[in-house]
């Protein structure tokens, strides 16, 4: 872990030029009940300027990739292995100095709450103002003016007054403003979004997930979005990877993933979800059961307790052998059906469902 | 205590469908904002819910929307008297409970009751799944043939739970089971009305979608009207024949499903169903954005409340309260209360200020 060049200069090896790169990542963390595998061998990559959404259930690892990315595990807990390179630079294993140079300045993180995760002692403006400051060595007024700039961007109105005051000052669509402008302040070329608008109203999520599209388109920011929220994902993401028990079991574009899903549990989360068109009558199609432990993880494909089509795999291997996800590149899933049945048993079954 | 003071539980005949259940009629509950030292003096008021009328007819399920802070959940816990109006009156099965006290409230207390939304803060941690279900019917004295335990056991089951885990704590439990424990408690005495104030919202999608279902077989087989309160509009849609759409204390639309979600009159209706994200690549609907949030509801905007982040507001809606009435064109009990009312279409959006 020397890497002293600019990250930015830095080519990345392997000749994938992705700008965020991870390969195979797995936590793990010592648990008194036994070693819970949070995340499993999880691959996949952001470029530049694009969103990449992460769909899962809680507990499905989501929110624990993307700590492990900014290095916010606590060492002598957890156990990560894999890799991780951000613009060539390898994240798994750096020292704490680095990944502090890195967090708020390359890569920043807009957390689900805002009111615990701003300080209620500090005015909006000191905690915007703190992260330029750590990172260019501003001084207090240039800090103050930044902070203005940055609230004017995200659309507060009156800045200048507003930048003193303190969050409980602020509506929830406002904190949440707030944020943002605090994890752009110094122009990231990644934010990590966890759940950016699950607290709040629909008419502020639309006017949030507008606000992060602009800004993107400005600056050119990759974006990796958390959500549980399909509609979201569809509204702003241009790549989706849907979670299960720690690993991918599909990935591939918005169209691709929301058009034609592949993997059984995908059509569960599509068809349990009402939408505003569909036949009212009919009761829903969940998927049954409830997620499984991660201590103690279901042989083979983890979502064999859940799935409806066991029986149409040849061998029973669902129960005995953990699905890969494939193909490697493109539209992939983890899931032992072929892909002729898989399209065979969508076309037939679930697209009309979903009306 | 004297048998005047009691108000008559209702049992004895089942109100066919279509009877009012529940009639709420200019219904009020502003909450004091207190200020001074030693002495403190009411400043203010929080005009929670301003002005509410709403029927609800047995084995009905009416859904009410709205942003956080329009006044649904204090509407909900009105509805079940846990706060007393300031003004208006609740009518239940042709009886008033608007201040009727703890003792007259008693027997119908039985018939209303309440499903929290967090399934992890409405359990007590400490007591056993068995007497959480069967603490109501220990409070009113009721004793089931068989006795409580054999009806808690049925309740798990109709619930969708293993009777046997009838000894153990909450914490055993997932978030999807903890709320089926919750509808289970509120089961136990045969409900006539349930209030269910976001009981879906703190769930994953996959099991929201299995509590929805079970509340919905729940009201179809045992009859039982519900008051529906949550953001969530797809899922209001789902659930609910006639929807309210609340805004800042005041219901400002109200119709059947399928008239408000596909003739939206008032523009604020007309705001929320854009802003709902679907999964869908290719949905190209028009988004409504609307500026700002909701103003504060201790001093809400004269005249027509949305009009301060309404694209249509001129002079008029902020001298003249609009009433909720029913416009030319739409259907029996679609009621808004809008000067400029929309022309229906989900398709004419015009772009927000």
């Amino acid at each position: 872990m020397t890497t002293q060049a600019k990250p930015e200069e830095t080519a990345a090896p392997g000749g994938s030029s992705s700008f965020l790169s991870v390969r195979d990542l797995s936590v793990r963390f010592r648990t008194e009940d036994g070693v819970v595998r949070a995340v499993d061998n999880l691959s996949f990559e952001v470029e530049r300027g694009t969103t990449l959404g992460i769909v899962g259930e809680s507990g499905s690892g989501k929110s624990v990739t993307n700590l492990a990315i900014l290095g916010l595990h606590n060492p002598a807990n957890s156990e990560i292995t894999g890799s991780i390179k951000l613009a060539g630079q390898e994240l798994v294993g750096a020292p704490n100095k680095e990944l502090e140079k890195l967090r708020g300045h390359t890569m920043s993180m807009i957390f689900q709450d805002p009111l615990t995760a701003l300080s209620p002692f500090h005015t909006i403006g000191a905690q915007i103002g703190e992260t330029y400051r750590k990172h260019t060595g501003a001084s207090k007024k240039e800090a103050r003016d930044r902070s203005i700039e940055m609230l004017t961007k995200v659309g507060i109105p009156q800045p200048t007054t507003r930048v003193d005051d303190f969050p409980h000052q602020f509506s929830g669509g406002m904190r949440q403003r707030a944020m943002i402008a605090m994890s752009l302040v110094c122009d990231p070329a990644l934010v990590i979004a966890d759940e950016p608008t699950t607290a709040l109203d629909v008419t502020v999520q639309a006017q949030i997930l507008d606000l992060l599209k602009e800004l993107q388109q400005e600056m050119g920011t990759a974006i990796i979005l958390i959500t549980h929220d399909l509609g979201v994902v569809a509204k702003t993401a241009k790549d989706i990877m849907v979670m299960y028990a720690g690993r991918a079991v599909e990935r591939g574009t918005v169209r691709e993933v929301l058009k034609a899903p592949q993997h059984p549990y995908t059509w569960g989360l599509l068809s349990s979800m009402p939408n505003l068109t569909g036949p009212v009558g009919v009761p829903l199609r969940p998927v049954r059961g409830t997620p499984p432990s991660l201590i103690n993880l279901p042989t083979g494909c983890p979502f064999n307790p859940r799935c409806d089509h066991l029986e149409q795999v040849i061998g029973g291997k669902c129960t005995t052998e953990r699905p890969p996800l494939a193909p490697e590149a493109g539209h992939a899933t983890a899931c032992h059906l072929s892909s002729g049945q898989k399209q065979e048993i969508f076309i037939d079954q679930i697209q009309p469902r979903l009306g | 205590m004297s048998n005047e003071l009691t108000l008559d539980k209702t049992d004895g005949h089942t109100p066919t469908i279509g009877e009012p259940l529940l009639q709420l009629s200019g219904l009020q509950k502003h909450f004091p904002v207190m200020d001074g030292f030693l002495f403190k003096r009411q400043v203010g008021a929080v005009h929670a819910v301003d002005g509410v009328d709403l029927t609800v007819h047995a084995n009905e399920s009416v859904g009410l929307v709205g942003e956080s802070g329009c006044g649904k959940s204090t509407l909900g816990r009105l509805v079940t008297r846990l706060y007393e109006p300031t003004a208006g009156t609740i009518t239940y099965a042709g009886q008033d409970i608007s201040h009727a006290g703890r003792k007259q409230l008693a027997p119908i207390r039985s018939e209303i009751q309440m499903i929290f939304q967090d399934p992890y803060s409405s359990l007590n941690p400490r007591q056993t799944v068995g007497a959480i279900i069967g603490a109501p019917m220990e409070i009113n004295g009721i004793n089931p043939p068989g006795g409580i335990q054999k009806k808690v056991q049925e309740l798990l089951e109709t619930v969708g739970l293993n009777p046997e885990h009838y000894n153990r704590f909450p914490h055993e439990f997932s978030g999807g089971q903890r709320q089926r424990i919750g509808v289970a408690r509120a089961l136990s005495l045969s409900p006539k009305l349930i209030v269910a104030d976001e009981p879906v919202s703190a769930l994953d999608v996959s099991i929201q979608a299995q509590v929805v279902n079970l509340l919905q077989q729940l009201q179809k087989d045992l009859g039982i009207a519900f008051l529906f309160i949550a953001h969530d509009l797809a899922i209001v849609r789902h659930f609910s024949q006639r929807v309210a759409v609340m805004y800042l204390g005041k219901i400002v639309e109200i119709a059947d499903r399928q008239s408000l979600y596909e003739s939206p009159r008032h523009p604020y209706t007309h705001a929320l169903l854009s802003a709902v994200p679907e999964a869908d690549p290719d949905d190209d609907r028009e988004r409504i954005r609307l500026v700002g949030d909701v103003p504060s509801p201790i001093n809400p905007p004269s005249g027509c409340r949305f009009r301060t982040r309404c694209w249509k507001a001129q002079e008029k809606c902020a001298t003249e309260e609009p009433p909720l009435v029913q416009l030319s064109g739409n259907l029996d009990g679609h009621l808004t209360a809008c000067h400029f009312p929309e022309d229906g279409g989900l398709a004419a959006a015009p772009a927000a200020v």
